[in-house]
């Protein structure tokens, strides 16, 4: 099964792909010989370029990808030029429009509808301004996402900063590391929030600190084989290492190496980590790191923070996410902005360019719950901030249920969701703020929704969890969704409990109220969180929380939506499909 | 003629001769006995693996779920589509599929 990709690997990858990209690309998308297609895709992926589902043929999604979701000043407005550009599809989206950015969960943008023969010009205008896509999609060293606000932050221990931009600049492009048995996802965390989410990637830096000959030393603990997808999910484990600053990248190398060279390339559905932590626990992980892939003592773990991790909790207490205005440690503060389902249209994301830049330093950083950051902005500044009218919007107080909404790309684009996903979740979101009242004192309500069990809109770290499935209502196969309840990270993670199973996708938003007004009456005093709630009941007692109805809210994306070419297409039917198409847009009709 | 016959991104896709062919989050229709006791059972197949070619006959294995009864299991060698002239011919998912067996005629 994965005896091609690895044999393709073998073959070509890593920084070899690009002049193949310029080649291709030159050509025009035709020259890809159509019996070796499968493989370029596999390793057009080392550059952020993934071919898009069926019926989209010849067009991309490219994924940029900044460590810690970092934009520096200039960079968001190139990546929004780009959008405006090169991002534009054959068809509108009806709540989006046509062209826009994808804010992701690892805190990198993703462009769709890009075309091979436009990929030349958008890595030279990249580039320009310090930005690439190397590995942001393929078997290698993903994005290293951590604190957003690293250097900013009045919750910082350890410089987060500084150490996810060393692995960023040791790991991108490292020969040595670029072919892994599959995808490496890092963190780096050092504040006392916990907004790295390192529980849930392959390798964890998590702040701590550890006394060494006398001296209190501050730098990381290390867990490692965290992950969400495939029904499989786990939390990082704590191998007992305590790395000090300078240590870190020599461990993360060590663990990098041993993952390349342990891992099962045999079969791709076994090769992260997380099953090799499986199989050989967290000692002998340890041990075989100590022997063989670092040449100094690895110290014990030191005292962590994650007492104080709020981030994605669903607990009462602390910070959920950056959303809000917030002093920063040098007296500027920081303004996070909710984006629904992490989607800006250009129109609106130029407006957000003008404003970070006339009243912040314009620096623009990206958060795992899919927002956007303005840092820098000087106290005399924030109220005329507050009032530019795209922050009605992208706004630094929304509604909870905006606030709280996360979604994937789903069938929109993506081959592995089984529904429509980011439209919903906007409707979802518009329906519940209008017909629905949140219980007394509940600020944070967290709704996340992923296509499939890839979990790429982390779902099961949320208040209520939304997975696409498929059910039959009126004889017909409807698209539906698994609710699971009660999920959070902090400082005892837990993954949401799957208690209802298939409800049809137009009777969940009904589902939510009742649940709502179910734990209204229920709970033991307007003090209890959602999540408190759910813990202390049993999944039968959930599910009968859980009342599925059909209500006004009204469902377009109920039909296969896979089996369209694109599902909000006025003829969206997979024959009236204007792809492949030339670098003009002109279809490529098939005669062979 | 050899048939390039593999599956990718993660299970989402048969592809047939470099081009994507059977894609994951249909409903597949099967008779009884074959995934569970539903009479018939519709099945979300949502991953393939193990994608071969019997004959004619490209099968394949999938994880799927029975959207009635709730079972989540793995189905081995599900015909999906067969090879006539050297192109593919995908089956229909809301055909019954009689049985699995490698010489599987479809209904
Ligand atoms: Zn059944």
């Amino acid at each position: 099964m994965g005896t091609d990709v690895e044999q393709w690997k073998d073959e070509l990858y890593g920084t070899d792909i690009r002049d193949e990209i310029e080649r291709f690309a030159e050509e025009g998308w035709e020259s890809i010989p159509d019996d070796e297609q499968d493989a370029w895709f596999e390793r057009f992926k080392w550059y952020g370029l993934y071919h898009q589902r069926a019926g989209q043929e010849s067009y991309f999604m490219m994924r940029i990808g900044p460590p810690s979701g970092v934009l520096e000043p200039g960079q968001f407005r190139r990546i929004v030029e780009i959008a405006d550009e090169f991002s534009r599809g054959p068809a509108e989206n009806p709540e989006f429009g046509n062209g826009w950015i994808d804010v992701t969960t690892r805190q990198a943008i993703q462009l769709h509808w890009i075309r091979l023969e436009d990929v030349p010009e958008i890595f030279e205008q990249l580039e320009d301004v310090g930005l690439s896509t190397v590995q942001a999609c393929g078997d290698s060293w993903r994005n290293i996402v951590g604190c957003p606000v690293a250097g900013k932050d009045k919750h910082e221990h350890v410089d987060a900063e500084t150490l996810a931009n060393e692995l960023h600049d040791t790991f991108k492009k490292n020969e040595a590391h670029s072919n892994l048995p599959r995808k490496w996802k890092v963190s780096v965390t050092g504040c006392d929030e916990g907004c790295g989410q390192g529980d849930i990637n392959d390798l964890a830096f998590e702040p701590a600190e550890k006394e060494i000959d006398g001296e209190t030393v501050t730098g990381y603990n290390i867990r490692v084989g965290g992950g969400l997808s495939r029904n499989e999910p786990r939390l990082a484990r704590d191998i007992d290492v305590f790395a000090t600053p300078d240590q870190a990248v020599d461990v993360a190398g060590g663990i990098s190496a041993l993952f390349r060279d342990h891992g099962d390339r045999e079969d791709r559905y076994n090769a992260r980590i997380k099953f090799l932590v499986d199989e050989w626990g967290p000692e002998k992980l340890r041990e075989t790191l100590q022997v063989e892939y670092v040449d100094f003592e690895l110290h014990t773990a030191g005292d962590d923070l994650r007492e104080s991790y709020s981030y994605n909790a669903g607990e009462a207490d602390g910070k959920h996410d950056h959303v809000g205005v917030h002093e920063q440690v040098d007296g500027d503060y920081y303004v996070g902005l909710n984006v629904l389902v992490g989607r800006i249209g250009v129109d609106d994301a130029y407006d957000l360019a003008d404003a970070a830049e006339e009243y912040g330093s314009g620096e623009v950083r990206l958060t795992q719950r899919q927002n956007i950051i303005f840092t820098d902005v000087p106290e005399s500044n924030l109220e005329e901030l507050r009032s530019e009218p795209v922050l009605e919007e992208y706004s630094p107080d929304p509604h909870p249920f905006q606030r709280g909404s996360i979604a994937c790309t789903g069938t929109e684009f993506c081959s592995l969701s089984i529904v429509e996903t980011k439209n919903r979740q906007v409707r979802f979101a518009r329906w519940l703020k209008e017909n629905v009242e949140l219980p007394a004192g509940v600020e944070n309500f967290h709704i996340h929704l992923s296509g499939c069990t890839a979990s790429c809109a982390q779902p099961q770290i949320a208040d209520v969890s939304l997975r696409g499935m498929k059910t039959r209502k009126d004889g017909e196969p409807v698209e539906a969704l698994d609710i699971g309840l009660g999920g959070g990270l902090g400082e005892d993670p837990q993954f949401a409990s799957w208690v209802a199973e298939r409800v049809p996708a137009d009777e969940v938003p009904g589902a939510i109220a009742n649940l709502l007004e179910n734990f209204a009456e229920g709970r033991d005093s307007e003090h209890q969180s959602f999540r408190e709630f759910v813990a202390e009941r049993d999944d039968e007692e959930l599910a009968d929380l859980i009342e599925p109805e059909e209500t006004e809210y009204d469902d377009p994306y109920m039909h296969n939506t896979k089996r369209t070419w694109y599902p909000y297409a006025e003829d969206d039917d997979m024959d009236a499909s204007p792809a492949p198409a030339r670098a003009d847009g002109t279809p490529i009709t098939s005669d062979d | 003629m050899p048939i390039a016959l593999r599956t990718l991104d993660d299970g989402a896709w048969i592809s047939v001769n470099d081009s994507r062919q059977v894609s994951v989050s249909d409903v597949w229709t099967l008779s009884r006995g074959v995934f569970c006791d539903c009479e018939p059972a519709y099945v979300l197949l949502e991953g393939f693996f193990d994608a071969d070619v019997d004959g004619r006959v490209v099968v394949t294995g999938a994880v799927g779920q029975c959207l009635e009864c709730g079972t989540r299991d793995t189905i081995e060698r599900l015909p999906v589509g067969r090879m006539v002239d050297g192109a593919f011919c995908p089956y229909d998912p809301e055909c019954v599929q009689w049985g699995v067996e490698p010489d599987g005629e479809r209904s």
